[in-house]
């Protein structure tokens, strides 16, 4: 299965057989306080840091959230979308549980977008997937509702095929363009967490063969040593069935690890990408 | 090393044993304590609360990570189901009920669950109705439970509008003059509490318990007068 996505030059895809999708997450205010101040103030000029250091580390996409209190919302993630996309040709991320938000940043974007995210709650699927459809992009599913998170896996790939029905059959938005997100869950809370992830991430692949993302460091979230973590943590969902995750693209060692893995699980012929790699840090 | 037998030794290992969140030793700990006579306040109020406190600084800090507040919240747990009956007997008031949940959309529960354990230990009775927790859901168990202080959590910048979207609720349901509301999480600030109209926010786990305090204190002095 593969998810193509596209800025207005470039395209990417997301599949088994390519290169892991490193999708950057740095665009985003949670847990910056600073930045929130700024993007309040109408300053978006952070942004063009972040953008840098991400095409810098190796992202292949970039997520962009303007998740803003008190702030128009809709308009801060188009103007946001506009400016990333006059930065660099990745293609996005576009990251808000805010209906119009969406709706405005897909109406501005220049290519095919990747809708960050619909859960499996009945209104949620209604408001969102006929925008994925109206604007031609791709989703990321969450296979959570109401009341929970489920951990069993069998349970979450229950919550997935409901998703995928709705989304193939209401909406006619092709199995291609979902893209499932199987919840990776922060191991310091729960250390048999990470497991239910991998094994999630194996049956939704067997089950249905679509593409998944996670936000990898939500893993190591309250741990120290974050990024040996994420390299740990990333290369073992690449061999369940992982093909993308939205994480720290700043962090070389991380995507260091997800490079090597692409290598290793056979997706990178003769090494060509590792060795070049290797030389380009040489000079 | 002879097993601590004096209040003073008892208190000291009790505060030392919690803060590395050993609670088998815990538990036995406050069984010896009970046991030689020492009052179910003096352990909670001497050793546990500011073992529990400390381990929040270092948190905050960063010296400390999630799975060591986890333990240590847990071993006082232990501790607690053995104290809370003998609190009661002694005719303590409970300090007051406290409903807590993380907002719908939000699964989010570390903050959440840390501030809970330091409730509980402050005396409070906490009922915690978990994550994605829906407006109606709040309504439903704010007209079972009767709580003095209803708290919303959020970790996300895109599930914080669910605190006006909760209060909206309250105030249709008739609730809103009964309860008082609290709000917190990562992105939270003071500034959007005001503006959702919440009757309080703080930045972590300790100084919610004393805003709580605080708010739930200013309404029963309100009532009596």
């Amino acid at each position: 299965m593969q998810t193509i996505l596209s800025s207005a030059t470039r395209k990417v895809v997301i599949g088994p057989d390519e290169p892991f999708c490193v999708i950057g997450e740095r665009i985003n205010p949670t847990g910056r306080s600073k930045f929130s101040e700024q993007l309040r103030a109408g300053d978006l000029s952070r942004i063009e840091v972040d953008v840098a250091q991400q095409v810098d580390g190796g992202a292949t996409m970039l997520d962009v959230n303007m998740g803003v209190p008190l702030t128009d919302e809709a308009r801060l993630l188009a103007s946001a979308v506009t400016m990333v996309q006059g930065l660099t040709d990745l293609p996005l991320v576009i990251d808000s549980s805010v209906v119009e938000a969406l709706d405005a940043a897909l109406s501005v974007y220049q290519g095919k977008a990747l809708v960050n995210s619909v859960t499996g709650e009945q209104d949620r699927l209604d408001a969102i997937l006929p925008l994925v459809q109206r604007h031609g992009a791709a989703v990321i599913a969450l296979p959570n509702e109401e009341d929970e998170i489920p951990d069993d896996p069998r349970k979450r790939l229950e919550i997935t095929r409901k998703i995928i029905d709705v989304a193939t059959g209401r909406y006619d938005i092709p199995l291609a363009d979902i893209v499932i997100d199987p919840l990776a869950m922060p191991v310091g809370a729960d250390t048999s967490l990470v497991r239910k992830t991998l094994e999630t991430i194996w049956l939704i692949r067997e089950e249905f063969g679509v593409n998944q993302v996670v936000g990898a460091s939500n893993v190591s979230f309250g741990m120290p040593a974050r990024a040996a973590l994420g390299a740990a943590f990333l290369p073992m969902a690449m061999h369940c069935g992982l093909t993308a995750a939205i994480m720290d693209a700043r962090t070389p060692s991380l995507v260091e690890s997800v490079r090597a893995a692409d290598l290793l699980l056979g997706n990178d012929a003769w090494g060509g990408r590792w060795i070049a790699a290797y030389r380009a840090k040489q000079r | 090393m002879s097993d601590p037998s004096t209040p003073q030794e008892i208190l000291r290992a009790l505060y030392d044993e919690t803060l590395v969140g050993n609670a088998p030793r815990v538990l036995e700990l406050t069984r010896t304590g009970l046991d030689s006579g020492m009052t179910p306040e003096s352990m909670l109020f001497e050793a546990l609360i500011p073992s529990l406190e400390e381990v929040g600084a270092r948190f905050e800090r960063g010296d400390f990570f999630v799975p060591e507040m986890l333990i240590a919240g847990r071993a006082m747990s232990g501790a607690l189901d053995v104290l809370r009956p003998l609190l009661a007997d002694t005719g303590a008031d409970s300090v007051g009920t406290f409903l807590m949940g993380t907002v719908k959309g939000d699964v989010h529960d570390i903050g959440k669950n840390l501030v809970n354990i330091m409730l509980e230990g402050a005396g409070f009775h906490v009922i915690d109705l978990g994550v994605q927790v829906a407006p109606e859901k709040f309504v439903a168990a704010i007209e079972e439970h009767r709580p003095d202080v209803v708290g919303f959590s959020a970790f996300l910048t895109t599930t914080m509008p669910m605190f006006k979207a909760n209060i909206n609720a309250l105030t249709k349901a008739g609730l809103r003059d009964q309860v008082i509301v609290m709000v917190g999480g990562a992105p939270v600030t003071q500034e959007y509490a005001d503006a959702v109209g919440a009757d309080g926010y703080a930045a972590d786990a300790s100084a919610a318990v004393k805003r709580a305090k605080e708010l739930i204190q200013r309404r029963r002095s309100a009532m009596t007068v």
